[in-house]
């Protein structure tokens, strides 16, 4: 990682008025689009919307075509190009035919993409942004740090001073008077531009139609007073069917901004008469910039879907806290990523897409279902292709593909960590490994791996068998939950074995965009899993049965290990979690509940695969409300813990926020127990208590219910 | 009766909706008591013949057989010759709109005529009539009675003008209206 973007980063975090202003407003947000989509069919209403944009991005060339047919036979001028150059030359070239002095300009990414302004200004002509936010950033000669709300990163006393310093003295930082001063001094210049350009939500190609949608009324004032309306759309704006612009309008606003419309929307199919009478000169650009070549990409088409809501930004742990600069200039946040990766260059999101934590927020709310975390892995496997993985990477995937080698160092590390361990936690750590202690204590390397102590445990004999993948925490650090799971399973009738052949998931090479590594990991844990016939196969770790269940046959699909994916796919079908197993069996009647036992209240942390890859959120909250304990919810329960595997390691400037905004939600609860179904997010979560001197117990849920059974 | 029923229910529910994002609503039997309601509005606001006070309504089906000159006489200032240079120092703009949508009280209507885009962009405060026979469940019901080969210019509008760019608290009156005020008429003639 480069220093300029660590530091990038550092700057960020630092500056309170960023965090405070995103803080807050992830917060306000997620209230307030639960309550706009109050009634609204959101899964079948994506589902639509991803079905219209990919059967458009699937004929982009063709709907362009079609688009210009309908528009020009209004009166339209169309202009189809692939060339942002192209585009630039074009605005400029029309404003210098016509004469335009001035442009008022309503928002529009596109421009932004191509730089446009710069280019305007360079042939002297004057460019306004008439959104508040946009002018706001131009004005203080900056970049948009959100694709809704440009300029969000900025306090009022800021915006006070930039109006001070560049338009007219004396500017007092109220919001109102602000908002005020920005009509009085635009207005003017709507009255006098020669020229209006905006974007476009929506392009219709059966009736050449396009839909702005604004809440300033900006838009309705640049597509009316000058003389000339040009607008310029990207692409993957366009959708074929007229009809089809009701579930886009539907969703934008309510995902964008929590509304369920913006004040104005206006669609204009065509030319209408200028003030003074004369016919309006209205020019239609529509820009393909890569967006072609991306929907031949298998992968990234779905990336076409985005309707530009910035939903994903406003539900991201990691926006949240160090905003959109950190990101680049144009597009910012999840789908920032993939677009600048395409839009600019593959090599440009090399830092940023370091930056997701793959906690899969984004996915769950995306209103053009696009799996944005698997896109950005999907970046990273090819920068790995293209680069070569990062030689203190590659070294430890080494060891992680080389079973014999991990365990050995592993064992090793217990007994290298005697000086640091207390009590079970290592609180200080030597030199380049201190930034893994700032924050939270990690665990001691158990004296004894689960592999070693599930010999020692005396099972019934059962006709019925599971398999247990341990993963590397329950092994190493936390056999006690491998202990727990053996005595549930036990109570149950099912005896557990161990396939001494496991090795690590591959999660961990994955994420780094490793495939092929993954690919060997899984493909030595299938050979290992299947070797003996069980009924189950069983983990604790969530993000071990995602790898298990779906990743390893994904991995192996991706290198072309095609041969060994009905092996793959026979052991998918035997995976399961273990909580879900639990409430199978206790629905089947062969777990009871301990009657009377001690109980107490107890809150619950959901960790991001647990709940938004294998939905089993409630299946842990259930079991323990039956068992008797008593539920109390924390804020933002399903929000990430900072531990990402091994984003801890590689940001840890991140990670530590991320956690200590989880431990105060965790505390503010005041549950005395936090139960969680992940192995990481109790390390991760029960280390940061423990440095915080929290006397709150965290367990995983097996171990919870484990003692409450009879 | 069900149908009553049912536009009452629709009416309600654009009611709740439009004043929920800040527009003020006002419900009318006749055109009549639309036309005395709007010179009411017109006489409060202070509208007059000075700079900065006047009032612009642009042409409509309401205004067809209505005296246009005796309104006139009644409020100084407020003129049906829509200018830009008019409606840009205006107080108050007047317009019908075409169409209402229930669940999210918003107004529609065909503004391809510049002028009706001029009286409710420019003036600070907007007042909108509508027939509650317009009166439509939401926006797939509109986009299939609406023929975008017949009207160029689509608008929208659903409350005044807001913001909330700066630290995210919002402020209503940006660029256009501050204020929308709508009068809802039942004995309105509905546009073809």
């Amino acid at each position: 990682m480069k220093d300029e973007f660590r530091q990038s980063i550092l700057d960020a975090l630092s500056n309170p008025n960023l965090t405070g202003a995103l803080g807050n407003f992830s917060v306000a947000y997620r209230a307030g689009r639960a309550k706009a989509y109050e009634g609204v069919d959101f899964e079948a209403l994506r589902t639509e919307i991803a079905s219209i944009k990919s059967s458009a991005s699937s004929h982009f060339d063709e709907l362009a075509a079609q688009f210009k047919r309908a528009a020009e036979a209004r009166g339209t001028k169309v202009f189809c190009t692939s060339d942002p150059k192209a585009v630039r030359d074009y605005i400029l070239r029309l404003a210098q035919e016509r004469g335009v002095k001035s442009i008022v300009k309503s928002k529009s990414m596109a421009t932004e993409e191509i730089h446009l302004n710069k280019h305007l200004e360079k042939a002297g002509i004057d460019v306004q942004e008439t959104d508040l936010g946009e002018w706001i950033i131009q004005l203080a000669g900056q970049t948009p740090s959100h694709m809704v709300m440009p300029a969000i990163h900025m306090t009022k006393e800021e915006v006070a001073t930039v109006f001070s310093n560049k338009v007219e003295d004396g500017q007092k930082p109220d919001i109102p008077k602000l908002v005020k001063f920005a009509r009085g001094k635009l207005r003017p210049m709507f009255l006098n531009a020669d020229m209006g350009i905006s974007g476009a939500n929506i392009a219709v190609a059966e009736t050449g139609s396009i839909v702005i949608m604004t809440n300033e009324g900006n838009a309705r004032l640049v597509t009316t007073l000058p003389r000339i309306h040009v607008a310029l759309v990207g692409y993957e704006k366009l959708i074929e069917h007229f009809k089809d612009i009701a579930p886009i309008v539907t969703a934008l606003p309510k995902s964008a901004t929590a509304q369920l419309l913006t004040s104005y929307l206006s669609v204009i199919s065509g030319p209408t008469p200028n003030t003074d009478g004369t016919p309006k000169e209205l020019h239609i650009i529509l820009m393909d910039n890569r967006r072609n070549e991306m929907s031949h990409d298998p992968r990234f088409k779905e990336a076409l879907q985005c309707i530009r809501c910035a939903s994903c930004l406003n539900v991201c742990p990691v926006f949240r806290l160090v905003g959109g600069h950190v990101f680049g200039k144009v597009y910012t946040g999840g789908i920032g990523t993939i677009l600048t990766a395409w839009f600019d260059a593959l090599k440009a999101s090399d830092e940023i897409q370091s930056l997701c934590i793959q906690c899969g927020n984004c996915r769950d709310v995306c209103p053009g279902k696009i799996d944005i975390p698997e896109l950005i892995l999907e970046l990273r496997r090819r920068l790995a292709v293209e680069q070569g993985q990062p030689l203190i990477q590659k070294a430890i995937f080494s060891v992680v593909n080389n079973r014999r080698l991990f365990h050995t160092m592993m064992r090793a590390a217990y007994i290298g960590q005697a000086p640091f361990a207390k009590d079970g936690f290592i609180r200080h750590l030597p030199m380049f490994l201190s930034d893994m202690t700032a924050n939270r204590s990690l665990p001691t390397i158990a004296a004894e791996p689960f592999r070693d102590r599930i010999k020692k445990i005396k099972q019934p004999k059962c006709a019925e068998k599971a398999a247990f993948f341990g993963g590397c925490l329950v092994d190493f650090a936390y056999p006690e939950m491998g202990e727990s799971v053996v005595k549930v399973l036990n109570k149950a009738g099912i005896e557990v074995i161990f396939p001494e052949g496991q090795t690590c998931c591959g999660a961990p090479a994955r994420y780094s965009g490793a495939y092929e590594v993954a690919a060997q990991n899984g493909a030595d844990n299938i050979d290992a899993l299947l070797a003996e016939d069980v009924k189950y196969v069983v983990s604790a770790c969530p993000t071990c049965t995602v790898a298990l269940k779906q990743d390893f046959i994904a991995n192996l699909e991706a290198v072309g290990r095609t041969a060994e994916l009905p092996a793959a796919r026979k052991l998918a079908e035997k995976v399961v979690d273990f909580s879900t197993l639990a409430e199978q069996l206790v629905q089947q009647g062969r777990l009871k509940f301990k009657p009377g036992i001690e109980t107490s209240k107890f809150t619950y942390h959901d960790s991001c695969h647990f709940k938004r890859t294998l939905r089993a959120d409630q299946t842990p909250r259930k079991l323990m409300k039956q068992a008797g304990y008593e539920l109390v919810e924390m804020d933002e329960c399903d929000m990430c813990c900072g531990m990402g595997g091994s984003y801890t390691l590689k940001l840890p400037e991140i990670s530590a926020p991320i956690l200590e905004r989880k431990l105060s939600n965790v505390e503010k609860a005041g549950a005395p127990l936090l139960l969680i179904d992940c192995p990481g997010c109790v390390m991760q979560i029960r280390g940061g208590l423990d440095k915080r001197g929290s006397k709150i117990k965290v367990e995983h849920t097996a171990q919870r219910l484990a003692e409450s059974l009879e | 009766m069900s149908t009553v029923l049912e536009s009452s229910a629709l009416i309600e529910s654009f009611k709740t909706r439009a004043e929920a994002v800040s527009a003020k609503v006002e419900h009318v039997a006749t055109k009549q008591e639309a036309l005395d309601l709007i010179v009411r509005l017109l006489q409060q606001e202070g509208v007059e013949d000075k700079p900065h006070c006047g009032a612009v309504w642009a042409a409509c089906p309401m205004l067809g057989a209505a005296d246009k000159d005796k309104l006139a006489a009644s409020v100084p200032g407020l003129t049906f010759d829509v200018t830009r240079d008019l409606a840009a120092d205006a107080k108050v703009g007047i317009s019908q709109m075409e169409w209402a949508l229930a669940n999210t009280g918003t107004l529609v209507q065909c503004a391809d005529a510049v002028d009706t885009r001029l009286v409710s962009t420019l003036p600070l405060l907007h007042i909108a009539v509508i027939s509650t026979r317009a009166m439509l469940p939401d926006l797939p019901a509109v986009l299939t009675r609406v023929d975008p080969l017949k009207s160029a210019y689509l608008s929208f509008i659903t409350g005044p003008s807001r913001t909330a760019d700066i630290e995210r608290v919002l402020t209503i009156g940006v660029h256009g209206p501050e204020r929308l005020i709508i009068v809802l008429v039942d004995d309105l003639e509905v546009a073809a």
